[in-house]
Parts: structure tokens; sequence; C-alpha cells
């Protein structure tokens, strides 16, 4: 592993926020921009080139999801995945959804679409979460009813890094007859992940989160299962998405995929752990006051996710960036409301550190020496800043 | 409604309904800036998830919450800007 070197002037650790593209990826990108290659629809031979393209596509995000091919369905991103998920199955559930299960620490899109089924009368279980953001699978079982019409369940959390117990719970979904959707954002590629023999009924897929352009995704539903399209058209992608491919991009997740599962294969997320791991350590050790937050041992290996007391994320994030650090507070919700996330609510961290919360995300091109610098440069703006609150807020 | 309820006349009302998290407290915080001292704001929603939103927000920002009426599953929150 690279060690040492010379000091990076720029870091950027905020790759769950935005990742840059793969430069493999935009090659692939680049001729179905410029040939005239773009619609799967069309009748002529370029028309065909680009169905075989999309198929293609296809089955490399079904092989990094673990499911068979014809169970995925492109989308704009990982929100409208969540969305047409949750609403599809709702509506597809005859009289609509009457009692659907999440979790207090999902992904917003997941939280909202939820929340929209409540406005039309479904009930809403928001299971609670441990103090490292785990959902019980107990819980899960417990909160099921006989007209549950789905359980809705990330495989991680982006924002504190904890992965969820998901073999127990689609065990336990699956024995119960009720789907079970998962975001995989975060997880894909960075922790064993096998859609069909896990027993999960609806994936979500990111491309930016695999190193592909933003902008696409797909939600993979397992074969047998019907959703209502949320989308309505011309009836590409099966009739389940209308609206044209946006085919550079889903060539590119195609590849972004393939390369995610290469990558995994020869050992990037322990590569990754090491980062993580190194840096948690010693923060850790060197700054008081400061503490992780989600799980030690069970969390995705490119996340290190902390608060701190006497020191507000802004503040730091801002000193950070000046020293050429990219980092985030791991929830723009919050930013814009300028309220604690509902992630770090859900885990009972204390208000004076929820405002400290800060999010260091690596990825492809992370290095060591990027890790040492980081290291290096957060503990002096944190004594500074905490030097500079008045003692109350302290 | 209480008889109370009746007198207190927002200076000015914004509709969020169809919004979802954060978009009600967005739009809250950023009429509130635009508000004077001691003024009134109407924000209707239907967000489920809004009462609690709005409670947790006004206690962060000290703004206070002076009435939540539901109507159907509407919400009305009533909030004085207090600096």
């Amino acid at each position: 592993m690279e060690r040492g070197g010379a000091a990076p002037d720029r870091v950027y650790f905020d790759y769950a926020g935005f990742a840059p593209v793969d430069p493999r990826v935009l090659a692939v990108m680049r001729p179905f921009l410029e040939a005239g290659i773009g619609n799967p629809s069309a009748p002529h031979s370029l028309g065909s080139e680009a169905r075989e393209s999309l198929e293609a596509a296809r089955a490399k995000v079904a092989r990094l999801v673990g499911g068979s091919g014809t169970g995925v369905i492109f989308t704009s991103g990982a929100t409208e995945a969540n969305n047409l998920a949750i609403r599809g199955v709702a509506m597809r559930a005859g009289a609509g959804a009457r009692h659907v299960i999440t979790s207090a620490v999902e992904h917003i899109s997941v939280l909202n679409a939820c929340r929209d089924l409540e406005k039309t009368g479904a009930a809403v279980t928001v299971l609670p979460v441990d103090g490292e953001g785990r959902v019980s699978p107990d819980e899960v079982r417990r909160a099921l009813r006989p007209e549950t019409t789905f359980v809705s369940i990330g495989a991680a959390c982006t924002e504190i890094g904890t992965m969820q117990p998901l073999t127990d719970i689609a065990r336990i979904t699956r024995a119960a007859g009720v789907p079970l959707h998962v975001d995989g954002v975060g997880a894909l590629g960075r922790m064993p992940f096998a859609a069909a023999a896990m027993g999960f009924d609806l994936v979500t897929v990111s491309s930016n989160d695999l190193y592909g352009p933003p902008g696409a995704g797909a939600l993979w539903v397992r074969p047998g299962l019907k959703i209502s399209p949320q989308i309505l058209g011309g009836g590409q992608e099966g009739g389940y998405r209308s609206g044209t491919e946006n085919l550079p991009a889903l060539v590119g997740l195609g590849v972004a995929a393939e390369l995610m599962r290469a990558e995994a294969a020869h050992g990037e997320p322990t590569r990754l752990a090491a980062l993580r791991d190194h840096l948690v350590d010693t923060v850790l050790a060197s700054l008081p006051e400061c503490r992780l937050t989600g799980s030690r041992l069970g969390r995705l290996p490119h996340h290190v996710s902390l608060v701190l007391r006497g020191a507000k994320a802004d503040s730091v994030l801002l000193d950070l960036d000046l020293c050429g650090v990219a980092a985030s507070s791991g929830s723009a919700c919050a930013q814009r409301t300028g309220t604690p996330s509902h992630v770090l609510r859900a885990i009972g961290c204390a208000p004076q550190e929820m405002e400290g919360s800060l999010c260091f995300t690596m990825g492809r091109w992370s290095t060591m020496a990027e890790v040492d610098a980081v290291i290096e440069r957060l503990p002096p703006i944190v004594a500074r800043l905490r030097s500079l609150a008045l003692p109350a807020q302290r | 409604m209480t008889a109370e309820s009746k007198v207190l006349i927002p200076d000015k009302e914004i509709d969020c309904i169809g919004l979802f998290c954060p978009m009600p407290i967005v739009k809250t915080r950023e009429a509130i800036q635009e508000m004077r001292t001691g003024e009134l704001l109407a924000m209707l929603s239907d967000d489920p998830a809004s009462d609690a939103d709005m409670r947790s927000w006004c206690q962060g920002t000290g703004h206070e919450l002076e009435e939540v009426t539901r109507e159907g599953g509407v919400f009305r929150f009533l909030v004085r800007k207090t600096r």
C-alpha cells in the first residue's frame, strides 16, 4: 500500500456526495455521444447497435447486483429507483399499500416516498435503530402484519456507514412472503451482495456510486414480482419506465458496474478498509471529545463518520476546505434546514454532538498519503475552533 | 381550533402542500429570513413528518411556534419570528 510521499495539495474525501467518473467509463461512453448511436428503439442499424449496448449494460448491472438481467429497469438515478420500488409495489397492491415498514435511518427518498403513501391511508412503521444505526431483524419480524405490503431497508446507512443485517432480515421477509426492497447505494461492490441468493426482491442502484456518470441508475426487480410503472409513455424498459433511455449514461453505468465487480474481487474493499481504519484510529487517538458514529466493525469500507463536541461542522469543513480537504457533514438535507439530521437523531446523538458531524468518504483514487494529510490538518483546525468558542458552546 | 387562535392573523402565508422534508422547513426558513422580528408566518403542509420537523426547527432556532392546527391531512403552523 502506498505510504508517505509528498503531502497532497488537494484531498477529495466526499465520494459519497459525488464520485469522480472513472476515465475508463468515460472512454466507453464517448462514442455513444459522438457517433449517433443513441436510441435503442430506432429501426435502423444504429438503433440495433444501441439496443445491443443497452442489453449488455443491463447484464453487467445484473451481475453486480447478483440477479437476472431481465429484472433490471434503468432509471435516472437512485432516487427514482427508490420511488419506483416503493410506489410501484404499493400501487400494484390492489387497493394500495395498507402497511409498509422502513427504518429511521433510510435515505430521504425512501422516507418521503413512504410518507406519501401515509397520506393516502397506509400505515407506516418506521423502525428504530440501535446506537450504531443498526436495524434489528427481530424488530422487523415484530412489525410485520398480515396486510404489510413491503419492507424497505437500505443495505447500509450512507450517513454513518453502518451495514444492515440483510441476510437475517431477508430470511424473515421471505418466510412472511413480503417483498423486501434494498437500497444498495454505498454497499454494491463494497460488501457481499447477491440479491437473488440472499432473498431480496428489489434493489436500488446508483451509477455515480459506482464511479459511473450521474443521472443514471437502476432498479432490479426479482422476476415474477410485478410493480406499477411510475413514468408512463412509449413503453421503454419493458413498460416499467417510459422515456427514451439515456444510452451514453447507461452504457457508462454498465461499465462502471463491471469495474466495481472486478475490483471487489481483487481486494479494493480491503484496501479502502485499511485507509478507513488508519484514519479512524489516528483521529480518535489525537482528538479529544470526538467519537465515531455508526458501527466500528460492521461498516462500509470507505466510510468514516465522526461527531465532535465544541466545534461546529460548518466551520470545520470550511477550514478543511481552505486547507485543501473536501469532506462533508453527511447530510445535505440537514445543511439546508439548519436542523440535526434524522440519522443522528435516530442513533441518539447528544445535541452538542450533532452540530459537529463530519463525514469522510474515500474511493478508488484515495491514498494513504491523503489520509495522512487529513490526520495532520484536522486536529489543529478543531483545536483552534474550540479555543474560539464561548465556554457555553463547548 | 381555540378562540384565541382566531385572533392570530399571519403577516405572511406560504403553501408547502405536496412538498416533503426538507422543503417545508427550507421554505419556512427562507420566509422567516425575509420577515421582521415579531411578525407571524403561517405555513401549510401535508407532509406527515412536518409536525415533528417544525417543532424541532422552532426549538433549535428559537422562533416561537404559536399554534399548530390540522384539518384533514393539512397542518397549519403559526410561527412568530423572535429575532
